[in-house]
């Protein structure tokens, strides 16, 4: 894992709580009081509590949860499409929470970019003109941003629809636009908002690809909602489950996978193929033994079905794990297998002291 | 001795009602209900089955101090023409435009001759509709009232609607639009509108009377206008609230000021109800504008007033004849419009 990267956007201690006074809910909140207590006594809904996640430039930092978690309330917080009831929200250092609304609108024109799940484009304008919103809301002219516009279609794989009107689109193609038109802004942040929830599996999956393929020349800094594991764990730099409101667990998702906290995690991920997700860096060991005999070579980011293939199911074997030409660790074949065993729960978190 | 005699005797206020006593002349239902003395069927039944209803005017009776309903109604015509000259002050000025713009638009509509005035309204058809079909419908129409001597009223009727109609959507767009922003405004309004509408049309003309001349076009351009606005102000309201909350979010979230969000996203979307909005105010001045004709609004109304006070029926049917082929041509060509609106953004919505 990457270390080194700047921490872009910070969320501090941040509550959500919707109804008549949400002032005073929170002091019943930081009194210990729980969600449904909350609910039952109060009539307010906590709708996030005590947040607090660092998401790094560059990354893809997927928050997850079931739906009512708190995952779309809490991405509309970094743009103040909602205002929070208590915390900071830092963005290159600055609190956002203490902008006028001058400054948000500069926020919201240069620096973020939205992605919805439901598209949300303007019907009674051309994709070339939707692609262009962002740059014809900070008053360019048409002729400065059509190329640009056009630019980020081809790039989407939707060169030469620019004169058609959403409706015209599929779902999958209308949500290019919907990506084209965030990129197109040229922000630095991309907030997506279950971008890929409303589609169907087999484009989901191309779009998620797109994602990556564009993130990896991009490099932005990209926050996505989801409510589907398999989509996170594919996206995800940074996990961040969240449930009623709290954040369960965060970090890197093959960490999450082999060391869940939570039993809400472990249900979560009992019904994962683990050898399609995991991958060799994340079970190999240091290279101790220096004379060990290796059956081959893998690469550190193969996936343990991959090396399942390769060994044709020996667990007698061992790896050698190369990156750049240096061995970095040793897969052993049974460590390898240990690792599928879904129940892999740590033996200090929840799920241990619980049972 | 009155049935509620008692109340005033128990009280000790005997004294106090024949003191204040308002003695008016009798009311015409006092008068149909005199009866000769002495002749009174109703005497042997008990006086409890004939209890009046303790009324302001039953009461009058054991007590005459107390006013009678009569003088309610007398005192709120005494009020009303004690502010009008006040309120004549400031509604005069304010909408005397209103009159110009109506004597403007009757004199060009007149004086314009037949043979521009009809391809140009024609024209007008075509370009909002782009439907061959209704063109030939409306030509047909126009033709045939004219053919029947009927085209000068027709246009008169056509200029009045054409002012009122503008003005309505000049006016109610905005109202419509300030409703849709703010809660507090739309509570407001809504029983207003809601007393606009159902007032019974006469009722605007009573007090229009008072305030302004009967020889001034606004005093049914007022009159027309408060009637037919209604519709644009509440499907504009309706249309900006009905609008995607995600598009709006959207605007909001790529940084859009609420001009940009009203100009370029609110209103397009919320176009088709304020057109549908339009058709209706349409509507709605004509049917006021033939009701105008009581208090001198000039078109076909004051044809179909000619049937109803000299029993002419041919007239009165013809004229009427006059107003439904108006009021297909004024619908049609904006439901026409309204359908090409419709065209552009309804898809969206469906797909």
């Amino acid at each position: 894992m990457v270390m080194d990267k700047d921490i872009k956007i910070s969320i501090r201690n941040l509550y959500k709580i919707f109804g008549t006074k949400p002032r005073a809910a929170l002091e019943h909140v930081r009194n210990g009081l729980c969600k449904a207590e909350l609910m039952a006594q109060h009539h307010h809904v906590l709708g996030l509590q005590d947040i607090n996640v660092d998401m790094r430039s560059g990354d893809i930092t997927v928050i997850m949860g079931l739906s009512g978690s708190g995952k779309s309330t809490l991405i509309r917080h970094l743009n103040r499409l909602i205002e929070p009831t208590a915390g900071e929200i830092i963005v290159d250092g600055e609190n956002v929470l203490t902008y006028g609304e001058r400054r948000l609108r500069k926020l919201r024109r240069e620096q973020m970019s939205m992605v919805f799940q439901h598209f949300a484009l303007l019907p009674h304008r051309t994709v070339l003109e939707n692609t262009g919103m962002a740059q014809a809301v900070r008053g360019n002219p048409r002729s400065d941003y059509e190329g640009e516009a056009r630019k980020w279609l081809d790039r989407v794989g939707l060169g030469g629809q620019g004169g058609q009107y959403p409706h015209q689109l599929s779902g999958g193609m209308q949500q290019r636009v919907g990506i084209a038109r965030a990129l197109a802004s040229n922000s630095p942040i991309m907030l997506m908002d279950e971008a890929f929830s409303a589609l169907d599996p087999l484009i989901r999956t191309d779009m998620q690809d797109l994602l990556l393929e564009l993130q990896e020349e991009l490099q932005k800094t990209v926050i996505f909602i989801s409510h589907d594991l398999d989509e996170a764990l594919k996206l995800a730099d940074h996990l961040v489950i969240l449930k009623d409101g709290q954040v369960v667990q965060q970090g890197e998702p093959q960490d999450i996978l082999l060391h869940p906290n939570d039993p809400y995690i472990v249900d979560f991920i009992s019904d994962i193929n683990r050898a399609r997700v995991l991958r060799v860096r994340s079970v190999m060991e240091s290279p101790d033994d220096p004379d060990q005999s290796f059956a081959g070579e893998v690469d550190p980011d193969d996936t343990l079905e991959s090396v399942i293939a390769t060994s044709g199911g020996d667990t007698a074997l061992c790896y050698r794990v190369m990156r750049d030409g240096h061995q970095i660790g040793v897969l052993d074949m049974k460590k390898l297998v240990r690792a599928l065993v879904p129940t892999g729960a740590a033996q200090n978190g929840m799920r241990a002291q619980a049972v | 001795m009155a049935t509620y005699d008692f109340i005033f005797n128990v009280l000790g206020l005997r004294e106090w009602c024949d003191k204040d006593a308002t003695v008016g002349p009798m009311t015409m239902a006092e008068l149909l209900n005199r009866k000769p003395a002495g002749d009174d069927p109703k005497a042997d039944i008990g006086p409890m089955w004939e209890l009046p209803f303790p009324s302001l005017d039953a009461l009058n009776k054991a007590c005459p101090a107390i006013a009678r309903t009569r003088d309610l109604t007398k005192g709120v015509e005494a009020s009303f023409l004690d502010i009008k000259d006040t309120l004549k002050v400031v509604l005069d000025p304010l909408t005397q435009p209103l009159s110009w713009f109506i004597r403007g638009a009757l004199y060009a509509f007149q004086t314009t001759p037949w043979f521009i005035m009809i391809p140009l309204l024609l024209a007008l058809t075509y370009f909002a509709s782009r439907s061959l079909r209704l063109v030939g419908f409306v030509a047909a129409s126009i033709l045939f009232m004219a053919f029947i001597d009927h085209y000068d009223f027709a246009m008169q009727t056509l200029a009045i609607i054409f002012v009122c109609a503008l003005l309505c959507v000049l006016l109610g767009v905005p109202i419509g639009i300030a409703m849709s922003r703010s809660d507090t405004m739309q509570r407001l309004t809504i029983p207003v509108l809601d007393m606009l509408q159902t007032l019974p049309p006469f009722v605007y003309l009573i007090p229009l009377i008072f305030l302004f001349s009967v020889t001034e076009p606004k005093l049914y351009g007022i009159a027309i206008i408060l009637y037919a606005i209604v519709p644009v102000i509440r499907l504009t309201d309706l249309g900006i609230r009905l609008v995607d909350k995600e598009v709006i979010e959207a605007a909001d979230a790529f940084g859009m000021t609420e001009r940009q969000k009203l100009y370029g996203v609110q209103i397009p979307l919320a176009l088709p109800n304020i057109m549908a909005g339009v058709n209706q105010t349409i509507m709605m001045s004509l049917a006021m504008v033939v009701i105008a004709s009581l208090v001198s609004a000039p078109g076909l109304g004051v044809l179909v007033l000619r049937g109803i006070r000299n029993l002419e029926l041919g007239v009165g049917l013809i004229a009427g004849l006059g107003i439904v082929l108006l009021a297909v041509i004024l619908d049609r060509v904006t439901k026409a419009a309204l359908a090409r609106v419709n065209a552009a953004s309804a898809v969206q919505r469906n797909s």
